[in-house]
């Protein structure tokens, strides 16, 4: 071990240990073991990795100075959104996703870790309420790969190829959608009426055929809006046969309608809102729900946690149903794969539902459009400075347009970095038909003040 | 020494715990969201009351209603109820690499610094979030001899999957559309055969010589019979057995004759690091479970890491964005014309590569090595121990090879002679405060199935505690069965009753409101 030292993660690196267990196998060292790997195949340089920092004290130094290059959205007022979100984390969600027994299980079955089975069966039941449907999967990677697989399940169980996705959806999300959906499956953008903020029927209705799995839109969208047309949308598709997948906020979903309840048939959407902090884009948690019915339970690639009983009288119990359709079952044979994806966030997620209740939903949608309806009053004022569609309805992100300014989004970001403002996110190069327009995020971290404070800015910055 | 204890008097927590809706009461409140200024709230009114009919929610979702210290009771009871590798001797769930997660390293990603930090912030200001990305890259490439990485796969599978669309867009680019099949082995994982195919393409899978190796001339004719449809392989080194295979490279050779390109599933890379690479066998790609070898925990599936590594002919297709480093600045490429476009997004998982570089920082270059020397050894002085159990075998008893870093054992001697099988002796484990051990992939071409990994983390009294108990347990099904197939006894619940109503659509119910609904209690 390095310089002689015992690793503390490595109890067997005491040369004493080490040498009575080797001694057991008649073995000098564990060369004698990678034998079984051929000379040519060896690796007989030296890896050229940093030298290590062997105390935790100094370890801890390293790491945090680095980190400390960083600004971040605490000490300073951030309105980034865009599907990473900055929601409250309360802190009884902090503490369960520390608990070692959550943190460092894996796949064992329910007799070893019955607590993991039955905390995301309830995570998948409380996203089941707030969706309107009656099954929902085991974590996915994210609303992207959430979406994709949906998209998947439908074409199977369409036995359709064509999926057509609205413009307006994430870039980032479409760019994981599209690699997913190859080579099999074909997609057709639907116009978005970017005067009004929803989905173009006409150019739904000119491009649904019966050769369409499913029709894909977001809710609220990318760029903010809430879309108001969702009973059109459902009609539409149905009349073609084809199913309705809506990707939603969950953290919406208690001031707008779960998607089961205006008819769609797939709801797919992010856990990162529901008490997971942004860090860096690394905490996104995907989920596909659906209704119980055999022909699309039948489709989920993914596991899934079912509640039954024990032969003990009273006590419940937890197993995998219907494992055959997965690929750990059936490898090439299963539905698309499964995998190691993000189970302790969907955990997580379910402490926050939990916490929140029906109520805390309301208040907390409602809290944040007032918000939102307050910001986006405030900044329309600020002259030169555009509202996008104003008579759109908006949830929590508002599309803001700077082109009158004579200044880039960049500019302008660059400037209130000054004031310790993150602004909003640039959207110029995604949907330049907005022009210089940022998308701003506003949620209940953001008091009057911290608006106020941007409103100031905003103002200095576009007047200069 | 530490002493080898045979956990006799073990006892899991078992708290008969409610399922969380059975604790609701009406109007009952766990957190309150922050009140809106009065000043906003007289401005602007009631806003979501304006929203139009079509989507405004017209009932309260029906979640449950529980107070703030009786949610907290709940999870912890349940987190009780699963036994983490940190705080068990987690020797059985072989293929995973279930080391100790330091927490140190969960400190690291709480920090505000990192916690609190947007992905789409101003570069100038995550230069630390970006070093960190950037140097762990190097680590990795060190480690796999290959030339980029890219961390955006979020696990094993995810990697797999990416390797699968990096190897469509190769073809694809020399306009070479014919190639659509690909070629694995059964002791690969799955997902060497389940990504590829979702991917689009076709499998063919190899089975093992009679030493358990890859048959190296039903791969040749394989191949040969692929003829120009032959796109690559995807195989795992060592398997999931155990045994290294050592011609890699012929499978290696031969296929690039063939025109295809190769995959490396270096899952079970603990039993290597520093010993051999991808690159000596002259792979074209390969993956690491991060959340594996490099130190992170698996967080009951996740959140994990799948570090994607190629050579520098295949990174132009690797997913945007490539964080980069102008010798000044860390900065994220996006202008990556020919890439595959994103399997996640955003930038991965990044808090796992924090903890993932927090470690490998303390390791080094001498302690990776060091997780290979222990690991391989920690396996061999298992496996002669366990050898002795009368009723226990291995996969492939008798070939002369050693084994890596775990082995596949076979509990089929014993289920022939007391009709108690692997998984009785894992239920019957877990009263000994054992975790459920890790059987097989399916197909089982090994019959009763035990797959143990005693990697780096466990000492040599886990190993001896561990051996002991599979003996005591196989010992007593011997004199009366009845005992490990009534098990557990000890562990948070007993045997699930009609197991076959998993299966069932009309029983089956993977929330709360289809349980209802299908008892009739709704």
């Amino acid at each position: 071990m390095v310089k002689g030292k015992v690793h503390p993660y490595i109890p067997n690196s005491e040369e004493g240990v080490k040498k009575e267990m080797l001694k057991e196998l008649g073995l000098k060292s564990a060369e004698d073991i990678f034998e079984a790997i051929p000379e040519r195949l060896r690796f007989r340089g030296t890896m050229k990795l940093p030298e290590p920092i062997l105390s935790e004290a100094r370890l801890r130094r390293h790491v945090e100075e680095m980190l400390k290059k960083n600004k971040n959205c605490k000490d300073n007022i951030s309105f980034l959104g865009g599907g990473c979100w900055q929601h409250y984390v309360p802190s009884v969600c902090d503490t369960i996703a520390a608990r070692d027994e959550f943190l460092t299980a894996y796949v064992g079955e329910a007799y070893s870790d019955h607590g993991k089975f039955q905390a995301l069966f309830e995570t998948a039941s409380m996203i089941a309420d707030l969706t309107g449907f009656e099954a929902c999967n085991t974590p996915t990677y994210d609303w992207a790969s959430a979406a994709a697989m949906a998209g998947r399940m439908a074409c199977r169980t369409k036995g359709r190829r064509r999926i057509l996705v609205g413009e307006d959806m994430s870039p980032g999300r479409f760019q994981v959608v599209r690699n997913y959906w190859k080579p099999e499956i074909e997609i057709a953008r639907v116009k978005y009426d970017y005067e009004k903020g929803c989905m173009d029927l006409k150019d739904l209705k000119s491009k649904i055929s019966d050769e369409t799995a499913a029709v894909y839109f977001e809710n609220p969208s990318y760029l903010g809006f809430i879309e108001t047309g969702v009973r059109e949308i459902v009609k539409i598709a149905h009349e073609a046969g084809a199913f309705v997948i809506a990707g939603v906020d969950p953290i919406s979903l208690g001031v707008l309608e779960g998607p089961g309840n205006y008819g769609a048939d797939y709801a797919v959407g992010d856990y990162q809102p529901l008490g997971l902090h942004i860090g860096f884009g690394g905490n996104q948690s995907g989920w596909v729900a659906t209704k119980d019915e055999k022909d699309m339970i039948a489709e989920y690639p993914s596991l899934l946690y079912g509640v039954t009983a024990t032969m003990k009288e009273g006590e419940w119990g937890f197993g995998e149903v219907f494992y055959e359709r997965t690929s750990y079952a059936s490898r090439e044979k299963g539905k698309d794969f499964v995998g190691t994806t993000t189970a302790l966030y969907g955990i997580v997620a379910g402490v926050y539902m939990a916490l929140m209740g029906p109520q805390g939903f309301k208040e907390l949608g409602e809290g944040i459009m007032q918000r939102a309806e307050y910001a986006k009053r405030k900044i329309a004022g600020i002259p030169k400075v555009t509202i996008a569609s104003p008579g759109a309805f908006t949830f929590k992100e508002l599309l803001i347009g700077f082109s009158a300014t004579g200044k880039t989004v960049k500019e302008i970001n660059k400037a209130l970095l000054a004031s310790k403002i993150f602004g909003g996110k640039d959207i110029s190069g995604e949907f330049p038909v907005y022009g210089q327009s940022a998308l701003y995020c506003i949620t209940e971290m953001h008091a009057k003040e911290d608006i106020d404070k941007l409103v100031t800015a905003l103002t200095d910055v576009c007047a200069d | 020494m530490a002493i080898s204890k045979v956990r006799k008097n073990f006892h899991q927590a078992r708290w008969d715990e409610p399922i969380i809706y059975e604790l609701s009461t009406p109007g009952v409140r766990g957190i309150l969201p922050p009140e809106v200024e009065e000043e906003i709230t007289k401005s602007v009114g009631a806003v979501a009351g304006k929203l139009p009919d079509s989507v405004k929610r017209k009932k309260p979702a029906p979640l449950p209603e529980v107070d703030q210290k009786h949610v907290l009771e709940h999870w912890v009871h349940l987190s009780q109820e699963t036994m983490g590798s940190n705080l068990s001797p987690d020797i059985s769930e072989g293929t995973c690499t279930m080391k100790y997660n330091p927490r140190i390293d969960e400190d690291m990603v709480s920090l505000p610094d990192f916690a609190e930090l947007h992905p789409f912030q101003d570069e100038s200001t995550c230069q630390g979030a970006l070093e960190f990305m950037y140097t762990f890259e190097q680590m990795i490439k060190e480690v796999s001899g290959m030339d980029r990485v890219s961390f955006q796969p979020g696990g094993g599978n995810h990697a797999v999957y990416t390797a699968a669309s990096i190897m469509r867009a190769y073809h694809a680019s020399r306009n070479d559309s014919k190639r659509d099949t690909i070629i694995t082995t059964i002791f690969s994982h799955p997902c060497d055969a389940a990504t590829p195919a979702t991917a689009g393409y076709k499998v063919i899978t190899i089975y093992p010589d009679e030493k358990g190796i890859p048959d190296l001339e039903a791969f040749k004719a394989a191949v040969k019979d692929a003829g120009d449809r032959f796109a690559g392989i995807f195989m795992t080194n060592p398997e999931d057995i155990g045994i290294f295979n050592p011609r890699i490279d012929e499978f290696v050779q031969v296929s690039h004759d063939a025109g295809g390109l190769c995959f490396y599933d270096q899952a079970n890379a603990n039993a290597f690091l520093g010993v051999t690479r991808a690159r000596e066998a002259d792979f074209d790609m390969c993956h690491f479970n991060i959340h594996k070898t490099f130190g992170t925990p698996h967080g009951c599936a996740g959140p994990a890491n799948g570090a994607i590594c190629v050579r520098d002919y295949l990174a132009k297709f690797l997913p945007v964005p490539t964080v980069e480093f102008d010798g000044k600045k860390y900065y994220l490429d996006y202008d990556r014309p020919e890439s595959i476009g994103k399997v996640r997004d955003f930038y991965g998982t990044t808090g796992v590569i924090l903890k993932a570089y927090t470690w490998t920082m303390n390791m080094g270059a001498e302690g990776l090595r060091e997780c290979a020397d222990v690991s391989v050894i920690n396996n061999n002085y298992m496996r002669r121990k366990m050898l002795k159990i009368k009723g226990l075998g291995e996969a492939f008893a008798d070939n002369g090879i050693k084994r890596m870093e775990q082995i596949r054992y076979t509990w089929e001697k014993l289920q022939k002679d007391t009709g108690v099988g692997t998984e009785d002796v894992n239920c019957r484990l877990i009263d000994f405060g054992i975790p459920w051990f890790w059987s097989s992939h399916h197909p089982w071409v090994v019959p009763e199935p035990m797959t143990l990994e005693p990697c780096e983390t466990f000492s040599k009294a886990d190993i001896d505690a561990y051996v002991d108990t599979v003996k005591l347990i196989a010992e007593e099904a011997y004199k009366d069965p009845e005992i490990a197939k009534t098990a557990p006894h000890n562990s948070c619940i007993h045997r699930v009753k009609n197991i076959e109503e998993l299966d069932d659509p009309n029983k089956w119910a993977v929330t709360w409101r289809a349980y209802l609904r299908k008892n009739g209690k709704k």
